[in-house]
This record gives C-alpha cells, structure tokens and sequence, in this order.
C-alpha cells in the first residue's frame, strides 16, 4: 500500500517531530483488543521462577561453550563453541535486555536490574539512555518524528542492515553516543526523551563501560592473545545475526504512525529454540499491546486475543517471504508498506486514532 | 494508611468492589483516581493517572504495596505515593481514605 514517496525524516528533531505532535500520534491512545480484567491480571502475575531456570540454562549453555571454545582454541574445532557461545552472549543479550528493562521477566526487582546491566554491555546500549529510548518506543511506536528505535526506516538501508549482521553500525552508534556522553552531553535527539534528572546517570553509565569496554584490549595485550576479546566484547559482533534475525520480525516493512499495534508489529510463531533465545518475543503484537505481560505469559496472552489480531505468520521464513521483498520494493518507494488484515470480526482501527496514514492510504 | 486533613468525603465505591491486591479506577468531578485494596485489607487513594504519561494505574498491576503502570511498567508505592524509580520520577499526590459501613470515602482536599 502506498501513502507517499517522498522519504521522511526519522530524527526527533526534524520537521516529522511536530508534525506528528499536531496529527496527534504523540502519546496517544492506542487500539487494545478487549480482555477481562481477571485474566489480565493473571497474566500480568510476576514470577522470579521462569526467568531464574531461563538465565541459568542461558549463563551455564555460555559457560560450556565457552569451555569448549577456549579447550579447542587455536583449532578449527573451536569454531562451533564460539558460534554457540556468540549466539548466547551477542544475540540472546538482546532479549534479557528487553524484558530486564521492563522489568517484567523477573518479580524481584534487584534481579532484573542485575541481568540488565550486563546484557546492556553485552548488546552495546548504555543502560539509562536505552531504557528511556524503549520508554519512548512503546509511547510512540513507529511514529516518524518521536520513536527512536525505527529498526528500518525508509527507504531502507540494506547495508547497514547487513553490517549490523555484525554488529558494526550498533558499534558504531555506541561510540558516537558515547562520545557525546562521557563529555556530559546529550546526542542531539536524546533530550527529548530522557528527562533532566536522569542526565547524571547517563554521564556516569557511559564512563564506566567506556572503561570496561577499554579494559578489554588491554587485557589482550597483557595475556599476548585475542582470546580474551573473544569471550567479552567480540561476541557483540560475530554473535549478533540472530538478534538482527528477531529483530527485524517486529515492525520491519509494516506501517508507520497508526495508532494499532496489529498494523505495526508481526507475531511470528517460532520453535522453542528460537523462543528462548528470544524470550517470545515473537510474540510482538501481544507485548506492545500489553507490556506489563511477563515474557512466559506472552502465549497464553496470545491466545486470549488472537481472534482480534491479524493471522500469526506460521514461522520465520514465511516472515522473511513477506519482509525481503518488502524491504527491496521500500527502496524503490518508501511509501509503500505491508499492510496487515485484520480478521472480519476484529474490531476496525477507529479512523479517529488512525493520525491519517491509514485514512489516506490507497 | 494517609492521615493528611481532607476537607471532604467523597464516596468511591464499595468495599466489597475491590479484590485483595488490586485497585479500581475512580472519577469524581472531572478528576480521576485509583483506589487500592492491599494484601492487607487496608484501602488506600491516589491520583488515577501515572504522573509520567498520565495513563491510568487501575488497569495496572498491584503487588503487595507497588502499583506498576500497564504502559511502561513505572512503579509507586501507593501506600506513600512515592515514584520507585524510572520511568517514573515525580510521585504520585496521595489521600486519606476511610471505610464506613462497606463503604470506601477518599477525602479530598
């Protein structure tokens, strides 16, 4: 569906920023499919024993690999362990981060935190700066002009996607933004989502894992070898394809500024080997229409709600049938979108909240 | 429970009308407000609205004396109305509450 060409400004401080204030899409009210209150609070239940059993098979599968790694190391038989341990660490990070920021993947809180910052090192995102972008993404989500965390915006950029396979343009958007912050400022952008008060911590965040993340190579040099880098910090970069591989399920070829997150989001169903490194994730649409919802209650919050969402695309491949050659028609016409059906007795978008893109699309 | 001075009562609800553990929205002269029922069977008031994005609690989650907003999951300690960290950082304004007769009244200054 195509609502324009022309290709939009994705900063927070451009032109796309107020016109999205006066179109109404800035902390707007968003489409919720209806659910008893009493279920919703069942499935809203913290528990610390899920993310405990899932955090212990995910440090002990790294600390095994990792062991065959380093016994192999300096033979090609080490390759499968560190392609293992990569996953675990440069990939499977981006998940614990997600939930740890939200702060639902445990019950206790001091837990979350925990787990938190150290999937923020491992996933290269300074933890307060980051927690306040996803704040913002879950206000606004994919609204040009005031979400932050647009993966791929339009036209896209295929070969940042394929870099970031690798880890190099999140590589690279840490050291500018680190660099900004261990000065005391602000990247130009970040003022408008994280508050005055939470500043001090920024600058402080970002000093310390500047020096971690210095105190890798000098490790290396000391011990005269690589391998330290391969078991901390490297990993952000040879393991990350499989976040990119997730990641780019979520919103990637989908509308902007529509105000339903059954328009905006895939829930995708995946094998239980994907999920956990995902921590169902897949379930997309179901998470940013109910964030408070812990990610082991995500399938069960799926299933009360799926008779008012979209079709669930039966795997990843039949995501990546749809998000490929959505990405290669985007860059020929960035207005172009995939538009998700909704089911017959689903409740319609109300036009109202629609913030006019699905009003004047085709 | 607030002992703050209220200049009048307002009925909110039944007692009755809340679980344990849970909270109720309430809307009284184009105000809104969240009235909890702790663990504890003690009742509790608040704002209605998350003092972050001004989305109300009663369709959040309440455990023990937290309230966890359902948009971007910021907690309070309803009890105090104290913010408990990001992305909440202004408190949330508190009331005193009594209950008379399986009635709930939230006094209003």
């Amino acid at each position: 569906m195509t609502v324009q060409e022309r290709p939009r400004d994705y900063s927070l401080v451009g032109p796309e920023h107020q016109r999205a204030i006066e179109r109404g899409l800035a902390t707007a009210k968003w489409y919720q499919c209806p659910i008893d209150r009493k279920q919703m609070k069942e499935l809203m239940r913290r528990s610390d024993g899920p993310a405990i059993r899932d955090t212990i098979i995910w440090f002990g599968a790294m600390a095994l690999s990792g062991l065959g790694g380093w016994y192999f190391w300096g033979s090609w038989a080490a390759v499968p362990f560190f392609l293992v341990y990569g996953v675990l660490y440069g990939s499977a990070c981006d998940s614990r981060w997600h939930e740890c920021g939200h702060r639902t993947a445990f019950k206790t809180t001091w837990m979350n935190d925990v787990v938190y910052y150290i999937a923020c090192f491992m996933v290269l995102r300074e933890p307060t700066v980051w927690r306040w972008s996803h704040t913002r993404h879950h206000t606004d989500t994919i609204i040009v002009g005031l979400d932050p965390e647009i993966a791929v915006p339009r036209p896209p950029d295929i070969a940042g996607i394929i870099l970031n396979l690798f880890g190099i343009k999140s590589a690279i958007a840490l050291v500018k933004k680190l660099s900004y912050h261990v000065r005391g400022e602000l990247e130009p952008g970040e003022e408008t989502f994280i508050p005055e008060s939470e500043r001090p911590r920024v600058y402080l965040e970002a000093r310390v894992m500047a020096l971690l993340y210095l105190a890798i190579p000098v490790w290396c040099l000391a011990v005269g070898s690589i391998l330290p880098a391969m078991f901390f910090g490297l990993p952000s970069f040879y393991g990350a394809f499989m976040m990119v591989f997730f990641g780019l399920t979520q919103h990637a070829g989908l509308d902007e500024d529509v105000l339903d997150h059954r328009l905006n989001s895939r829930t995708v169903y995946m094998n239980p080997v994907f999920r956990f490194l995902y921590l169902n994730m897949n379930y997309h649409v179901e998470h940013h229409m109910f964030p408070m919802v812990p990610y082991h209650a995500l399938p069960k919050l799926h299933e009360a709600i799926k008779d008012d969402c979209p079709t669930p695309y039966p795997n990843t491949l039949a995501a990546y049938r749809e998000i490929i050659p959505a990405l290669l028609r985007q860059r020929r016409e960035p207005g172009w979108y995939v538009k998700r059906e909704l089911p017959r007795h689903a409740a319609p978008l109300d036009p109202g909240a629609a913030g006019g893109a699905i009003i004047a699309a085709e | 429970m607030p002992t703050a001075i209220a200049a009048s009562w307002v009925e909110a609800c039944a007692a009755d009308a809340i679980d344990e553990e849970d909270v109720i929205r309430f809307d009284h002269a184009g105000r809104t407000f969240a009235i909890y029922r702790s663990p504890d069977d003690d009742y509790f008031a608040t704002d209605g609205l998350c003092t972050h994005e001004k989305v109300h609690l009663a369709d959040g989650l309440v455990m023990d004396t937290i309230i966890e907003c359902p948009k971007h999951n910021g907690r309070f300690d309803y009890t105090t109305g104290k913010a408990k960290g990001a992305p909440v950082c202004v408190d949330l304004k508190t009331y005193p509450v009594r209950v008379e007769g399986g009635k709930v009244l939230i006094g209003l200054d």
